[in-house]
């Protein structure tokens, strides 16, 4: 979708703020949303692309006024009623008033680090060649859809070189949804900084995204 | 909406720290409880979470990534070429690293890692992201002005220098093998990590000069 975690190539966010290495959080609460989002995802309710779309849903004035761990709450408050796991009312009382629903799994304790240190593998076997070849010119597709996708908007009709195929992985577009895993060859695409931006472009600027095959389309 | 996003994450925490419990802390408290009560989540696996955030998973292993590189060829070669192997056998893996690829910065060329559309990281290797890397002003300029997003981390290159930006919109993560510093010659691996810094591996920043580490 059109939403507000698109952000590449806009402008008034003012500077960038470095920080010190050693500080990993801001606040005793972000440590508790990194955790619960965390456990709460390896239930298997949901997929990372669905709670992507989740966060990319939320009122734009909400996501730019938010930090990055508010941001996570939000979405994960309003995934976690979508999938009937708590009602709102919880929410609220912050207090069980209904039955749980089942869920896949349950991730204990003793579990966590071997979890964290096999995480999820989005790579599938291919079922076809690459269409594309390495080196070979193409396009990004135009594609305006109300549901998730990983194609930026600012290289849409833009022309690009194909620099890597990485292989075949699970398609976000189709697994936000519950659509299914739709695996498609995935490629780094890379642009000159002028064909983004325009010839007052940083002449020395490349950009790449990753793109699914179906993102694509051949230069004609 | 705010224009000074990068500073919005820090009005957040004052206004956190200045009550007794925030909004924001009672909510989260609040749904960490009814999870907690529902049976979906356990609550020494938060603990254990927060503690493999906090102790165990941070740049200092990326750090030892480059180290290895800089001091064994064999080893950087590996790494560019199947960089999820390669990190694996230093001991490093798994969530948010799945799928690795290791880039070098060199005289001709300087990368950048970035994620337009959230906040995707090599966490293994660096850890959480910084609020900075998820910042808006962040996510924004560094594929449309990287100098000047440099500039901002006391980075200056030259202008012939190629700047090249890689958008993490895939499952694919990035992070830069950042230049050996002169002057670093005949140093041990562990001194070498010394040199590397996290922003160095985003691209965000070059390794310290050996006489300012330790």
């Amino acid at each position: 979708m059109n939403g507000p975690q698109d952000v590449g190539g806009m402008m008034g966010f003012g500077p960038v703020v470095p920080e010190p290495e050693a500080v990993r959080f801001h606040a005793d609460w972000e440590k508790r949303v990194l955790a619960v989002t965390l456990a709460a995802s390896a239930t298997g309710v949901w997929t990372i692309d669905a709670m992507r779309f989740s966060r990319e849903s939320l009122p734009p004035a909400m996501y730019y006024g938010s930090s990055y761990y508010r941001i996570w709450l939000e979405a994960l408050t309003n995934r976690l009623i979508a999938e009937g796991m708590v009602t709102a009312e919880e929410v609220a009382a912050g207090a069980s008033r209904e039955p749980a629903r089942s869920v896949p799994r349950v991730l204990r304790a003793e579990a966590v680090g071997p979890a964290l240190a096999a995480g999820t593998r989005y790579a599938r076997e291919p079922s076809a060649p690459a269409r594309f070849s390495v080196n070979e010119a193409v396009r990004m597709r135009v594609i305006n859809l109300p549901t998730h996708t990983r194609l930026p908007r600012y290289v849409r009709g833009k022309v690009g070189t194909v620099e890597r195929a990485h292989g075949v992985f699970v398609l976000p577009d189709t697994n936000a949804h519950g659509l299914g895993e739709d695996p498609q060859w995935l490629y780094t695409i890379r642009f000159g900084g002028t064909e983004l931006w325009g010839v007052e472009a940083d002449p020395t600027l490349s950009v790449s995204v990753d793109a699914w095959e179906s993102y694509l389309e051949p230069v004609t | 909406m705010h224009n000074d996003h990068g500073h919005n994450h820090h009005r957040h925490d004052h206004h956190d720290r200045g009550s007794a419990l925030s909004e924001t802390e009672l909510r989260v408290r609040a749904l960490e409880t009814l999870l907690v009560a529902k049976g979906y989540v356990d609550p020494a696996a938060l603990e254990a979470i927060i503690e493999t955030y906090e102790t165990k998973i941070g740049p200092r292993n990326g750090a030892r990534v480059v180290a290895r590189a800089w001091n064994d060829p064999a080893y950087r070669d590996w790494l560019l070429r199947d960089a999820t192997a390669a990190i694996a056998a230093l001991g490093f893996g798994g969530r948010q690293g799945e799928h690795m690829v290791a880039v070098e910065n060199t005289e001709a060329q300087h990368n950048l890692v970035v994620c337009t559309l959230c906040s995707c990281y090599p966490w293994p290797v660096l850890g959480l992201p910084p609020a900075w890397y998820k910042s808006p002003a962040y996510r924004s300029r560094a594929v449309i002005d990287p100098r000047g997003v440099l500039a901002e981390f006391g980075v200056s290159l030259p202008a012939d220098r190629q700047i090249r930006v890689w958008d993490s919109t895939a499952e694919t993560r990035y992070f830069v093998i950042p230049q050996r510093p002169p002057g670093s010659e005949g140093l041990d691996e562990a001194a070498l990590a010394d040199l590397v810094t996290r922003d160095s591996m985003i691209g965000a920043g070059v390794a310290r000069q050996p006489a300012a580490a330790s």
